[in-house]
């Protein structure tokens, strides 16, 4: 089956994830539609619980869906198996997590080439990806630092640059900056804003209006269900501006 | 009082929180203590089937052995003598029944029974012509039941019966202890020392087996003695004052046969070298088992070393709660070990008891005495024994890990910081260049290289064993089972001790390899619970579950193969100790051992491996993150 992968990346159709059953039913994603266009920037919002996180580990391959119908470029992705979906993680989708999820043991460019080397890259040109991506997020300097040497914001920017080893179509980001406090916030939003003017598609749940505002769109969602959704005029970069005026100003 | 109370109150809510790892704990502490007390029971275990048999065959207090029968008259007024029967003729003959054969030492007898040394019948009748009856060890090595034939130096005997004796060591030891040896004059060749069984004939018969060729060099005189406590000392004496030169002790071990100088005219035997003899199963039993038992308690370090690390990554939480509330360092160090202290004493007292229950199935006296050995006894020096290993083993595993709970910072024990994992850089450079599942293994090992080390020792400790029960399987099929066409050196008949050790043998390797199963599916498990976050991340990264289950397969079989390789040596060292001049088994069936165990291995750590990573992967990287 194809879709039209020539605007949207990823699309949903009604999605759905649903636990237990009969009075135990948790509808924790609920008939969802969505469509996500090449090159745009979707924050997701709502209160703790909504299914913000269980809609994204739907979209990226991590959960399966009870129902409904998920596409990636215009091809069917919600019935694939265990090793379908692990390539697609590997190659199509990139994840970013809140707990940024690195491995303690590994060095920042050696947790940023992993994911190359698992999609079979020969360790030069992993290493050489990791390096590129390292310079790109600013940490250049940090690439033989453990993280436990590294500052939260500097975790994650090492998280993200990680994601985009395999030259992902989609970045999937779960409360990016749920673990970091304001100058780390900015430090991964002017990068997320870089990665979009570069043209990355990408998806951010979060419980942060300021960073919901740097998106193209914001939808939002309660009890599973998407309840509301509205185009941001401003456009990542312009809100991130104001964001970062406002910060100079508190400064 | 109160913090006394306090840290058993704590440790036993604990203990019932984790009821499942205490109840492994207990069995791997118990199955080495079992083992050790069925070892330690074994001391003493036929002193009273031989004092039954002794005094259910009026058993001479001494055998004298001498030339001629002339050489008897000198002895039977010597002092200390208080009663004689004798002498008999003893003709050396080679027996067959069956394609097997084997040297014997035929008594010649009269048919009336004797008034000193009167074998006790347990099947058939007493001696007559052309009717042999044959010592019972030896009747069932040879096979033979009442009214088979066999041929004694190629003539035809109808077996009349088979009974017990304590006047001769049973087979297969009769010639073969120095303290206890066929007397030098005995005419066999040495060859034959290791299998030479006794039986009773005629006198005529007796004399009849002889030839010009085959010497009557031997006869024997069963004597009482008015001190028969005094036997050896006795013995010794007579020997000094009749043997007509050297020493007593007259090596006649295989292959060194009569010692040199003037020849012995007499040999003397007194009770408590036959005792000692028919010791010689039970002892064989004890020397398998005692380090056997040793290894069972190394493997049982390894499986509580697993356990506890397992548990003190759990207890993290509550260490923290502990010293939050005011709990000082040692109360922490007290909880952890009062904790797995009680839990090695209480597995102890169940080993002692499953050892002493089952003991007296091990600890049959043999064919060779009449009776039953009782209950073994377990003497307070084998109950601190038992419980010393057990308390060791418990400390030696739970001491590290106690003192680090104690130095662990609250905060960090209440944010449940696990230990982090080790970094080998060098080791993670070359798995860069690997297979994915390779990759995977190899920082598997490496983030927890002690855990590798445990897994390796396991192995080694088990390997250790399964090669010294090779070793041994090897060189029983090799020595003692020669071919039957000599007649001689083994004669294809089974040797009760050799089976006896294969018994002994049978329940170490089942409880080796036991504990080793445990043990390889806790350090599995352990492995798996460890690299659950690492695992999900891989996959979230793009690795598929079969090549991270691939990843710990290999991971544990790395970690397997160093303690592969060091227990081939470590195993034929440990028999070439205990039978010091034992074969070593061929190549092909140490490599065998190696590939089989390492098989083994991989295939108890794909099913924890695969239960480990069926939790979806969101669902764990959230719950780490919890």
């Amino acid at each position: 089956m194809k879709d039209n992968a020539e605007t949207s990346v990823l699309r949903a159709v009604g999605l759905r994830k649903h636990y237990g059953k009969d009075e135990s039913l948790v509808r924790a994603v609920d008939e969802v539609d969505l469509e996500i266009a090449r090159g745009e920037a979707l924050a997701v919002m709502g209160p703790s619980g909504c299914g913000k996180s269980t809609l994204l580990h739907l979209l990226g391959g991590l959960d399966r869906p009870s129902g409904g119908e998920l596409w990636l470029a215009g091809r069917r992705i919600d019935g694939l198996g265990e090793r379908g979906l692990a390539d697609l993680r590997r190659h199509e989708i990139g994840f970013v997590f809140q707990a940024f999820h690195l491995m303690d043991e590994l060095t920042a460019r050696e947790n940023v080439e992993l994911p190359a080397l698992l999609a079979g890259r020969s360790p030069r040109q992993a290493r050489q990806r990791a390096l590129e991506l390292l310079d790109q997020v600013g940490l250049a300097d940090r690439g033989n630092h453990l993280p436990a040497a590294l500052s939260g914001g500097q975790r994650q920017r090492v998280a993200i640059a990680r994601a985009l080893v395999n030259e992902p179509l989609i970045l999937l980001a779960d409360e990016p900056t749920g673990n970091l406090d304001s100058a780390a916030t900015l430090e991964v939003l002017r990068l997320f804003d870089r990665l979009h003017t570069a043209g990355l598609t990408f998806v951010i749940v979060t419980h942060d209006q300021r960073v919901a505002a740097t998106a193209d769109r914001l939808v939002s969602m309660r009890d599973g269900a998407l309840v509301d959704q509205m185009r941001l005029t401003g456009g990542t970069g312009g809100n991130l501006r104001d964001l970062l005026a406002m910060d100079r100003q508190h400064g | 009082m109160g913090k006394t109370l306090l840290v058993f109150r704590l440790a036993g809510r604990d203990v019932r929180r984790h009821l499942a790892q205490a109840v492994l704990l207990i069995v791997a502490i118990a199955a080495a203590t079992a083992t050790l007390t069925m070892a330690l029971a074994l001391n003493g275990v036929t002193s009273q089937p031989f004092a039954a048999t002794r005094a259910a065959t009026r058993a001479p207090d001494v055998v004298a052995y001498m030339t001629s029968a002339a050489r008897a008259k000198s002895l039977i007024h010597a002092a200390g003598v208080a009663a004689y029967d004798g002498p008999f003729p003893v003709a050396s003959a080679v027996i067959k029944f069956d394609g097997r054969g084997s040297a014997v030492f035929a008594e010649g007898r009269d048919v009336a029974p004797a008034t000193i040394d009167r074998p006790a019948l347990t099947a058939g009748s007493w001696v007559r012509s052309g009717g042999v009856v044959l010592e019972r060890t030896f009747a069932e090595a040879l096979g033979v039941s009442v009214g088979d034939r066999v041929t004694l130096n190629g003539r035809s005997f109808v077996v009349a019966g088979i009974a017990v004796t304590a006047a001769q060591a049973p087979y297969p030891n009769l010639c073969w202890m120095s303290t206890n040896s066929c007397p030098p004059f005995f005419s066999i060749d040495s060859a034959s020392f290791r299998n030479v069984g006794v039986i009773w004939t005629t006198t005529a018969d007796a004399i009849g087996l002889t030839s010009k060729a085959n010497p009557l060099t031997m006869w024997a005189l069963n004597l009482k003695l008015t001190h028969p406590a005094d036997a050896s000392a006795w013995a010794d004496r007579e020997f000094n004052s009749f043997g007509s030169g050297g020493p007593r002790s007259v090596s006649v071990a295989p292959g060194s046969g009569p010692g040199a100088g003037p020849a012995p005219q007499y040999d003397f035997s007194p009770w408590e070298g036959i005792a000692q003899a028919d010791a010689l199963l039970v002892q064989d039993a004890q020397s398998v088992l005692e380090p056997g038992a040793y290894l069972l308690a190394v493997l049982a370090i390894a499986s509580v070393a697993v356990l506890v690390g397992r548990r003190l990554s759990e207890y993290a939480r509550r260490v923290g709660l502990l010293k939050a509330v005011g709990g000082s360092p040692r109360l922490v160090m007290a909880v952890f070990l009062v904790e797995n202290l009680a839990l090695a004493l209480f597995a102890s007292l169940l080993g002692l008891v499953a050892g002493w229950l089952i003991a007296p199935i091990l600890t049959s006296p043999g064919a060779a005495l009449i009776g039953s050995p009782g209950a073994p006894a377990i003497s307070a020096g084998t109950v601190i024994r038992v419980v010393g290993v057990a308390l060791v083993v418990a400390l030696a595993a739970s001491l590290v890990p106690a003192i680090r709970a104690a130095r662990t910072s609250t905060v960090s024990a209440l944010n449940d910081v696990g230990r982090r994992p080790a970094r080998r850089g060098a080791l993670i450079r070359v798995s860069r260049r690997l297979p994915v599942p390779a990759l995977v293994a190899i920082r598997l090992v490496a983030r927890r290289p002690r855990r590798a080390l445990l897994s390796a020792a396991n192995v080694a400790v088990t390997i250790t064993g399964i090669v010294a029960v090779i070793a041994f399987r090897a060189d029983a099929d090799g020595v003692f089972s020669g071919p039957a066409a000599t007649g001689l050196t083994g004669g294809g008949l089974s040797d009760p001790v050799i089976n006896r050790d294969e018994q002994m043998l049978a329940v170490i390797t089942v409880m080796l390899i036991t504990l080793a199963v445990l043990n390889a599916v806790f350090t599995t498990w352990a492995t798996v619970l460890d690299a659950r976050r690492s695992s999900a991340l891989m996959q979230a990264l793009g690795a598929r579950s079969g090549q991270v289950i691939s990843g710990l397969v290999v991971a544990q079989v790395l970690s397997a193969l160093p303690g592969a390789i060091v227990g081939i040596p470590l195993g034929l060292a440990l028999y070439k100790a205990a039978v010091s001049d034992g074969t070593p088994p061929p190549a092909l069936w140490l490599v065998a051992t190696v590939l089989v165990t390492l098989a083994v291995m991989a295939a108890l750590t794909v099913i924890p491996a695969w239960m480990g990573i069926r939790r979806p992967v969101a669902e764990v990287l959230q719950a780490e993150t919890a």
